[in-house]
């Protein structure tokens, strides 16, 4: 396998046929593999969702990451966009899955994709990439720490956004899904009760809850990462799209 | 976590940002990953005026002895301000939350 790719800035067709930003990697060369829908997480489309883009990328599969806050601030640096957003009161459910919809057919039109269709998101991005996997056709999703698939906001916390477990049974494809144990956003009991639901729902899933690790372990600019688990997360995603998304 | 939990309010002043002075229409309160402060969380405030664009903004991020700190603070100047001497009015609540952020 050649590890050749080309990474960009493109546009495509988000929800409502608006035209959004993303950044789109993709290998150069070698076998059409299945493709990475990659959802960032709440502080934005910043340079280290990039590089996971890149990874992916450089591990055969063509990734890209829609700017979810395209819309609010288009070409605002990432955490300006992000604080716009979020003072509009953040991106509504039903445009996410709108906007990874047209990621995903965008990856479709790649020759460096085979037609399969992947999302991973990270933090709020693992509520996201749940939730679109229970609203699209796709292949694979991997749910990366995220808060409020499970669980019921605070009370008086005044947290609008709700959980959307309920929805497993329209759950489109295998999920993995990759926890800290020391991570309170999902605790240890709400990954139990997605397992649970799933389990209930009779869907193909594989969950792995990382000891010494808490929310956030995959993030190697921030003091949240752990070697150790986001070593290990890697390596479960690499088996798990090999298994999914390879042909 | 990435928190949903937002406070917003308006506001009116002035802050200096990339651009130099500009008017401060709103507000947001957060805790949220920092994205500069080497911390996991941190209390968040954004001084924004929208009208301006997103790169309106000043940003501030601190660990949670500070940001008490720093309202402890403000809250005794204000108290010790003499009868009259800020006669503009109280910033108003625009909403207690947002919630359904990403």
């Amino acid at each position: 396998m050649t590890d050749a790719m080309r990474a960009e800035t493109v546009t495509l067709e988000g929800d409502g046929d608006d035209t959004i930003e993303a950044y789109l990697a993709q290998p150069v060369g070698g076998e059409p593999r299945g493709g990475v829908v990659v959802i960032h997480h709440l502080p934005g489309y910043d340079e280290s969702t990039k590089e996971i883009a890149r990874r992916f990328a450089a591990h055969g599969y063509a990734a890209v990451c829609p700017n979810l806050y395209s819309r609010e601030a288009p070409g605002a640096d990432p955490d300006d966009a992000a604080a716009a957003a979020r003072a509009r009161g953040g991106v509504p459910d039903d445009r996410l899955v709108g906007d990874v919809a047209g990621a995903a057919a965008h990856l479709r039109t790649l020759p460096s994709c085979n037609g399969k269709v992947a999302t991973i998101g990270y933090c709020s991005g693992g509520r996201q990439s749940f939730l679109a996997a229970c609203s699209l056709e796709l292949h694979a999703a991997v749910d990366c720490y995220g808060a409020f698939v499970v669980g019921t906001p605070p009370e008086g916390s005044g947290m609008t956004v709700g959980p959307v477990v309920h929805l497993a049974g329209n759950l489109s494809c295998p999920l993995l899904g990759l926890f800290g144990a020391e991570d309170r956003y999902p605790g240890p009991e709400q990954v139990d009760e997605l397992e649970q639901a799933l389990v209930a729902a009779d869907k193909e899933f594989e969950f792995h809850t990382y000891p010494d690790a808490g929310h956030a372990f995959f993030a190697v600019d921030r003091p949240s990462y752990r070697p150790q688990a986001a070593n290990e997360g890697w390596a479960a995603i690499w088996s798990f799209f090999g298994r999914h998304l390879a042909d | 976590m990435c928190t949903y939990q937002t406070a917003r309010l308006t506001l009116e002043g002035s802050g200096r940002g990339r651009q130099g002075w500009f008017p401060l229409t709103d507000a947001s309160v957060y805790v949220d990953h920092p994205v500069h402060f080497p911390a996991g969380h941190a209390l968040m405030i954004d001084l924004l005026n929208p009208s301006r664009g997103p790169e309106a903004r000043m940003a501030v991020e601190l660990d949670a002895p500070s940001a008490r700190a720093l309202a402890e603070s403000i809250l005794a100047s204000l108290d010790a301000v003499p009868p009259g001497l800020l006669d503009v009015p109280a910033p108003v609540p625009a909403q207690a939350d947002t919630g359904d952020a990403a």
